[in-house]
């Protein structure tokens, strides 16, 4: 599997970068539409070339991807096309009517975003308003019997505590929970300081997953955790070009949803030989196929377990990618980030919304 | 009960194929559930699962040696688990 596949199993698409909120951990930077997004014609050729791939399923996201007028002409095409859509949204289009649109469809699956179960946790890191705004979109869909919707954590410092009560309000909904490792992507990066878990915390996490197996999706994105015990469900390896990679609103594939920059771009759906060409041909995810060189991680025994976690925690948090995760449970990382405070690179598109230029009058 | 060599099995309507280097991915649109086959092989037996009346007689047509047999089973066995194939 490290040599690649065909064609990706894991493939997110995010369809733009307009989005109503503005959450601070956001990966992509999203807040504004790019002029340059994809048109209706080019989205359903880009879902036609995956069907020819046979991509079973694909993960929308965004940005806020229901906001695009086009959304369900897109999805429908793409469930027409025998390809099963999962898509990400913050609920604030999943009104009485949309949600009966949702439950009608087949092989569609929903993750609403959530980051506390209260207003106060939630609303602190996805802005004011979110959560009442998700829990009225879980409301329309409980309603209308759409079934086993997902509910999507981003675990942080302020949420760990948090879980068994997730796992409470998903239960009560019928819905399934899933959580996933904040990454230090996007405007992530600015946050990641103050938002990721604490090494104890870390514990937790690995423990409460322990414990709670396979009825919790993780995306497989706490493998950096393995290294605490037995490993935790699914691919213990990072997936980036591998099996994974993404669609950015404008066709521009990277390597994976957490590194949307320069450095792993493979190139664009709209370059000859379209996605095909880029998955199976790009300089940039033939060197990721490649046996990665183990570096610091080399003198460590944990290695086999770990993987040396995650490439994109590493690169935006200016550490070495052939060395320790920033969150290296064996504190390889931290000593590491204690070490230096380098020039950490940033998401290279910023589609975040401009800062009010009415600056408020300074008291003194 | 576990899958025998007289079960008579077939490949869910609902799973999709795609082949892989190393054999097949095989994904199942109802749960869900993507699962690797990872021999050619076991690719060739689960798809002619359902041209023949019995499991054995799969694995006779697929030219699958006596002493492979047991371990066939048992992979066929967890792919009846996770409903990629189907008892009949």
């Amino acid at each position: 599997m490290k040599r690649g596949l065909d064609a990706p199993i894991c493939l997110t698409w995010e369809l733009t970068y307009a989005c109503n909120l503005q959450c601070i951990h956001c990966l992509s930077s999203s807040g504004q539409r790019d002029p340059r997004e994809l048109t209706t014609a080019q989205a359903k050729d880009v879902i036609d070339e995956l069907h020819d791939l046979q991509v079973f399923y694909i993960n929308i996201g965004g940005g806020e991807p229901m906001i695009r007028r086009d959304f369900f002409d897109i999805i429908t095409h793409a469930v027409d096309n025998s390809i099963g859509v999962k898509f990400s949204t913050n609920g604030a289009y999943i009104d009485a009517e949309n949600a009966k649109r949702l439950a009608a469809m087949d092989y569609l699956d929903i993750q609403i975003s959530l980051d506390g179960t209260d207003r106060a946790t939630n609303d602190a890191v996805r802005g004011t308003g979110s959560f009442d705004t998700a829990i009225a979109a879980m409301d329309n869909l409980a309603r209308t019997k759409f079934g086993p919707f997902k509910i999507s954590v981003v675990v942080t410092r302020h949420n760990v505590a948090q879980l068994d009560d997730f796992k409470t309000l998903a239960d009560s909904y019928g819905a399934q929970l899933r959580i996933t490792r904040l990454r230090p992507a996007g405007r992530g990066a600015d946050t990641w300081h103050e938002l990721h878990p604490t090494a104890e915390q870390q514990v937790d996490i690995y423990r409460w997953l322990t414990a709670h197996g396979e009825n919790v999706l993780t995306g497989d994105s706490f493998f950096h955790l393995n290294a605490l015990g037995p490993p935790l469900p699914g691919l213990n390896l990072c997936g980036a070009g591998r099996v994974v990679c993404l669609i950015d609103p404008l066709g521009d594939v990277y390597a994976c949803p957490f590194v949307l920059h320069d450095e792993f771009r493979a190139g664009s759906i709209l370059d000859r030989g379209g996605f095909t060409k880029v998955w199976r041909e790009s300089a940039l995810f033939t060197s990721l196929r490649e046996p990665e060189s183990v570096g610091a991680c080399a003198s460590c025994g944990s290695y086999d377990a770990c993987q040396g976690g995650c490439m994109a925690a590493k690169f935006f948090t200016g550490l070495p990618l052939d060395g320790p995760d920033p969150e290296c449970v064996r504190g390889h990382g931290g000593e590491l980030l204690m070490a230096n405070t380098p020039n950490t690179p940033r998401t290279t598109s910023n589609h975040s919304r401009p800062v009010s230029l009415t600056r408020k009058p300074i008291r003194v | 009960m576990p899958l025998t060599l007289e079960s008579s099995a077939s490949l869910s309507p609902q799973v999709a194929l795609r082949p892989e280097p190393f054999g097949a991915l095989a994904y199942h649109y109802g749960n869900r559930r993507l699962v690797f086959l990872k021999h050619p092989d076991v690719v060739s037996v689960v798809k002619s699962l359902g041209n023949h009346p019995t499991v054995g007689a799969t694995l006779d047509a697929c030219g699958i040696a006596a002493e492979r047999r047991a371990s066939f089973l048992l992979a066929l066995d967890s792919l009846t688990k996770s409903e990629i194939i189907r008892v009949d």
